[in-house]
């Protein structure tokens, strides 16, 4: 990890949900460029700790920093016009549009004129190979193909921030490939924090994991040292329960 | 501009217009007057169309704009005498009042149910305060509100600036086509634009929209304010068109007339409504010279069956059946040619 | 001092109207998820049934208590199989249809019975509270409603068919897997949310005019207290009841009943803009 100040950090972040303490004082912090992978199980904790990154959901306590600025309690619109984009885990995209329409719709945002945004759109449109299904309704997509379509209007935003909820979830393999090769060239202009299962995936993009059990940290590394490490693989497998 | 100009747009813009030209040519004073009506329930239809069928918002007391214009501009040509400022403080009244409740329910994030609900309590107190009225003691300097009575004999529309040119049937029935082409020109317009295609973005899934830096709250309060201010136009066209106000523009049966009409025409577009409000009205019109039926039960009725055997309102539905039906021939045409080509392929 | 009294009598029973009223809509609500528009036309059919059944000469209370719940009941029961049944999750179409049955339902009975028709006074004459006199009835009333929440209360969380209702609610398909299949469960649910609508018409019959339009004012208050209270039926509704109730009362009597409805919309709107899921979505969460 490069030393210097981090570009997301947060501090003693904790999340409760009526009697439920989703996320427990997580202190978690990530530099530019890296390209970080949050793991868990299930109930871990790792939508939660997206959503108070988002501002979906308002933390219980704690604060979340953004490039040195407190975006604890901001509204979502204002977090991503900061330059945060984030894909969720259930696909957000606008079914009853065009994918053109969806993609210009995420380049409108940090364009001057509708023209301007038409060119940006365009632009991604061609280097995603979305150019044949441009014009075809989002809604009717097959599960990967509207997941592509969501990474786009990410792509398209110019974002320093990125951040995924199971890009891969449910893609054949050619098209995790592709996402593969796409957050390597992302890798050098944005910070991404990836939210994942699939291990194979995870060593291939990851320098540092992140690994979450019942709302805390329990391990953080090298993607190689964290993996092999036994206390992980006993989570997952649910051996005996880690304090 | 090339999206405003396709054939649907401009298909109705030349019919309502070929209307407005010769409906005084062909038809008697009175019906005139009763198609005057007719335009302006298809504005106040074209406002509802655009704040739940475009921006998304269920919006159960859009009465309550239409009332509070017409009795603005009922209190306000009484005192002032003269029409243009009365009638544009009808527009500018719902507008503002809109603007301020949009914007205290958008921002507080409640929820389209609650939102829905809220606005159908505004409308219905509105109804409860203004008819109880009645006595002298309630009275806008010289303007008496008279309760269930209502407020009437109060000055139509004249040319601006000229009080004593008091336009005439005809010369409103233009008035009230003008505004209500010039109104569903202008929402295109609108739809068409950067701001429009965000409105539309932002009904389709909110979420998305703010997790792309969209404020939803802002884009919902400004396209409810815009819905109000056609709104209230139609509302100051109805009480220049009759020169009667009474409490009734505000309650339950107002409130569910324009939802009616929406839903009946087609939610999703703007020209249904417009042309459902103008059947439901004609239709309305004839009931009510029958004494055969309570009104009520038949709106009721139809409602129920609209809802339950058409659920996309006639427009859409339409639409969808002339395409399946263009589909099937564009089927079958290429199945002719398939077979021409088969059979010129084996040598016939 | 005995104004005093006359005052916290008076707000005691505008907070027991206003709960009776409301908790057939927050049963159904609740537990259904579903919003009849037509709740105020149910009550205006349960005041008609108990004033057209005492006017053929049925005793009042058996009026009010019996014909007028069972026959609002049996008229829930038909409209849910016929119509709500076949709109499970189309919450816009629901409302829509529930609409245009309270415009179908006003229709008939000005069609039947006219637009006024002979009413009932309150039974029970008044009680003498020091040189003030305050309607017997209206205790009674107010009795009446408590006793009604308790039964829905304890049947809720004490009986079988409560604890199923309340299992449904939260997840209809594991409910379903268990052997409850969720229509029997939401027909039964709405024919008691209806029944209690048609005590709560009888109940009120005395105390207000019975006419067909009687509905519209009341559905609007009653959909405030049931959305002011949040999930839990019984202790949202009653929470509710006692803010609003409190406030329209208070309001009625400083000024008019009128500005009474005016202050009770105002403090709904600043309540939901506070509370955005109502008083029991932060408050008494997890309760009834």
């Amino acid at each position: 990890m490069t030393v210097g100040a981090p570009l997301l950090e947060t501090q003693a972040l904790t999340k409760r949900f009526g009697g439920v303490l989703a996320i427990d004082r997580i202190d978690f912090s990530v530099e530019p460029r890296e390209l970080r992978c949050v793991i868990g199980p299930n109930g871990a904790g790792k939508s939660s700790f997206f959503k108070c990154l988002t501002g979906l959901a308002r933390a219980t306590s704690g604060r979340v920093l953004f490039m040195g600025q407190d975006i604890t309690r901001a509204d979502p619109c204002h977090i991503a016009r900061l330059g945060i984009a984030t894909k969720t885990q259930v696909p957000n995209v606008f079914d009853g549009l065009s994918v053109r329409e969806n993609i210009w719709i995420a380049a409108n945002r940090h364009s001057i004129s509708g023209v301007q945004a038409m060119k940006a759109s365009e632009n991604t449109i061609q280097r995603l190979g979305l150019s044949t299904a441009a014009n075809a309704v989002v809604g009717q997509l097959a599960h990967g193909a509207r997941q592509w379509v969501e990474l786009a209007m990410i792509v398209v935003a110019n974002p320093k921030l990125v951040l995924l909820d199971e890009p891969t979830a449910g893609m054949s393999g050619a098209e995790i490939f592709r996402v593969e090769k796409l957050l390597n060239e992302l890798k050098s202009t944005a910070t991404i924090i990836v939210v994942e299962h699939d291990v194979k995936f995870i060593r291939r993009i990851a320098s540092h994991v992140t690994v979450l059990h019942n709302g805390s940290i329990l391990i953080e590394g090298p993607v190689a040292t964290v993996l092999s490490d036994t206390r992980v693989r006993d989570v997952y497998l649910g051996r005996h329960s880690v304090t | 501009m090339r999206d405003v100009c396709n054939s649907g747009t401009l298909f109705v813009v030349g019919v309502a217009t070929a209307i407005a030209v010769l409906i005084p040519q062909i038809v008697n004073l009175y019906l005139v007057i009763v198609y005057s009506n007719l335009a302006i329930m298809a504005l106040f239809a074209l406002s509802l169309a655009w704040v739940w069928g475009y921006g998304g918002i269920l919006c159960f007391g859009q009465s309550a704009f239409f009332g509070l214009a017409a009795y603005v501009y009922a209190v306000s040509v009484i005192n002032i005498g003269e029409s243009t400022a009365p009638f544009l403080l009808a527009v500018l009244v719902p507008t503002v009042f809109a603007a301020v409740i949009g914007a205290l329910m958008f921002y507080g994030r409640v929820s389209d149910i609650y939102f829905a609900i809220i606005t159908l309590c505004v409308t219905l107190i509105l109804y409860s305060l203004i008819s109880s009225t009645a006595g002298p003691q309630f009275h806008i300097f010289a303007a008496r509100l008279n309760g269930q009575n209502g407020i009437s004999g109060f000055r139509p529309l004249n040319l601006p600036g000229r009080s004593d040119d008091v336009l005439g049937p005809v010369e409103s029935f233009y008035v009230c086509m003008t505004f209500l082409i010039g109104c569903y020109v202008a929402l295109k317009f609108l739809l068409s634009s950067r701001f429009g295609r965000v409105v539309v973005a932002v009904r389709e899934n909110p979420v998305r929209a703010e997790l792309l830096g969209y404020d939803t709250r802002w884009t919902r309060t400004f396209v409810f304010t815009i819905g109000a201010a056609i709104a209230g136009l139609a509302g100051a066209l109805f009480a220049v068109w009759g020169t009667y106000v009474n409490p009734s523009l505000f309650d339950l049966r107002m409130a569910a007339l324009v939802i009616i009409w929406v839903v009946v025409g087609g939610l999703g577009t703007l020209a249904g409504p417009m042309v459902g409000a103008v059947a439901l009205q004609y239709l309305g019109n004839v009931l009510g010279k029958q004494q055969l039926a309570n009104t009520g039960m038949i709106y009721g009725f139809l409602l129920i069956v609209f809802v339950m055997l058409v659920p996309q309102g006639v427009f859409p539905t339409m639409q969808r059946l002339i395409s399946r039906w263009s589909l099937r021939r564009s089927q079958y045409e290429m199945k002719l040619l398939g077979d021409d080509i088969s059979k010129g392929m084996q040598g016939r | 001092m005995d104004l005093t009294l006359i005052i916290c009598l008076d707000i005691l029973n505008g907070i027991a109207m206003l709960a009776m009223i409301s908790v057939g809509l927050a049963i159904v609500f609740g537990i259904m998820g579903v919003i009849n528009l037509a709740h105020g036309e149910f009550l205006m059919l349960g005041a008609f049934a108990a004033t057209v059944s005492t006017n053929a000469g049925v005793n009042v209370w058996v009026s009010m208590l019996i014909v007028a719940p069972l026959f609002v009941g049996i008229v829930g029961l038909v409209v849910e199989r016929l119509l709500i049944r076949l709109l499970y999750g189309r919450m816009t179409d629901t409302l829509i249809v529930t609409w245009g049955l309270s415009l179908f339902l006003v229709g008939a009975v000005t069609t039947l019975f006219g637009y006024t028709i002979p009413g009932i006074s309150a039974p029970l004459g008044s009680v003498k509270l020091g040189v003030y006199s305050f309607s017997a009835y209206r205790l009674v009333f107010t009795g009446l409603t408590a006793l009604t929440f308790l039964v829905i209360w304890s049947f809720l969380k004490y009986t079988r068919w409560g604890i199923i209702a309340r299992g449904t609610t939260q997840n209809p398909e594991m409910a379903s897997a268990l052997g409850h299949a969720p229509h029997r469960v939401y027909a039964i649910t709405f024919f008691s949310g209806s029944a209690v609508t048609g005590l709560a018409g009888g109940l009120i019959a005395p105390l207000t005019g019975v006419v067909p339009t009687m509905g519209a004012i009341f559905v609007a208050k009653a959909f405030i207290a049931v959305i002011g209270g949040g999930a839990a039926i019984v202790a949202g509704t009653f929470a509710a009841s006692s803010f609003f109730g409190a406030v329209d009362t208070l309001a009625s009597f400083v000024w008019t009943p009128v500005i009474g409805q005016a202050a009770m919309l105002l403090a709904a709107i600043i309540l939901l803009r506070l509370l955005p899921r109502g008083i029991t979505g932060r408050f008494l969460e997890r309760r009834i």
